[in-house]
């Protein structure tokens, strides 16, 4: 008899315990981009930006370079890292409340500029780190801290999609939106964040992958209602698949 | 048939269950002890079906789980 072992923790993620809640969407996705790291043989040359958020602490768990931006700003402080370093992996990885709300103003011009960076964003829609707050991304009538009746479109607006708006700049090469439920949108997510990745190291430029993301303990929900909750609700409003891609 | 078996983490595992739910052969269980961090983490059944598909490893979030495929060297 012999033993191997045929999957374990990928060598880009350090010993440290994940410090997200039971069932959260940013353990999956810092997972599976550990694993991509560790597969295009890329640890020493990446630098990562963490944005402001429960993903601030990014750096204790990626075991290759990883930077802090102030709030919403990880897009320009990657685009400034990247021009410094062209041959190195440069990806920000950014919130909802960080990336659309706060750091509106630079995704935009980071995308419309087409700067050959990769941009990770997970919707969990709403502000985890601070409680639960509306984000930009809140489903309508979704309850929140702060908006406890559910979010009113007469007061509030719709729910920005972000992937289809950036999706419409020529200068955005590639956009996708996927979830990580279970494991077979786990693998297509990887698959997405590796042509991010790929496109980058090709010079194919800008590209962006929309994560839908459980934030159970600000849902208050539990990890596998969570879970049916963006297969059955959210990802309606938020549909997941290709949107764009330009060679 | 392939055979495996998976090692969980316990300090690792928050007990999410979502593997419990991904594994096709029902070969994880919510577990009954507690980890020092206050979650109730799971454990495999080791029922002999664990084929190492590897599905609960993918969905974990926490890479609490590693799997292990065992293969009989000598029919080969
Ligand atoms: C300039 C500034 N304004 C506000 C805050 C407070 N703050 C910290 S995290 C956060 C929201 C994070 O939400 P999101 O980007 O959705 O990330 P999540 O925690 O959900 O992953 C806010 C408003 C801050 N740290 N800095
Ligand atoms: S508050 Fe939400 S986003 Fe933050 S770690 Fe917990 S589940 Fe994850």
């Amino acid at each position: 008899m012999a033993e191997k072992i045929v999957y374990k923790k990928p060598d880009s993620l350090t010993d440290k315990i994940f410090s997200y809640c039971w069932g959260c969407g940013h353990s999956t996705v810092h997972k599976i981009i550990a694993e991509l790291i560790d597969e295009l043989g890329m640890r020493e040359k990446t630098i990562a930006v963490a944005p402001v958020g429960c993903a601030v602490f990014a750096y204790d768990f990626w075991n290759f370079d990883t930077t802090e931006a102030a709030h919403g700003r990880a897009p320009v402080v990657a685009t400034a890292i990247k021009r410094v370093h062209p041959g190195h992996l440069v990806f920000s990885y950014q919130g909802d409340g960080d990336l659309a709300s706060i750091g509106m103003a630079e995704i935009i011009h980071t995308a419309n500029r087409g700067e050959n960076l990769t941009i990770i964003f997970i919707n969990n829609t709403n502000y985890g780190m601070t409680g639960g707050q509306m984000a930009p991304t809140t489903l309508i009538g979704q309850k929140t801290t702060t908006s406890p009746a559910g979010r009113n479109i007469k007061q509030n607006g719709y729910p920005i999609k972000m992937s289809e708006m950036l999706a419409q700049f020529e200068s955005v090469k590639y956009v996708e939106r996927v979830k990580v439920t279970n494991a077979a949108s786990v693998i297509k997510a990887k698959k997405a964040i590796k042509k991010g990745f790929l496109n980058q190291l090709n010079g194919t430029g800008f590209s962006f992958i929309e994560v839908l993301s459980a934030c159970p303990a600000n849902w208050r929900m539990e990890p596998l209602a969570a879970k049916a909750h963006i297969d059955g609700v959210i990802s309606k409003y938020y549909p997941v698949g290709l949107i764009k891609d330009i060679k | 048939m392939k055979k495996g078996r998976i090692r969980i983490d316990e300090e690792r595992c928050k007990g999410c269950l979502l593997c419990v739910e991904e594994c096709p052969k029902n070969e994880i269980k919510k577990g009954g002890k507690i980890n020092r961090f206050g979650y109730t983490f799971a454990e495999f059944c080791d029922n002999g079906s664990c084929n190492a598909c590897t599905l609960c490893a993918i969905v974990c979030p926490d890479c609490a789980i590693e799997v292990i495929e065992i293969t009989e060297d000598e029919k080969k």
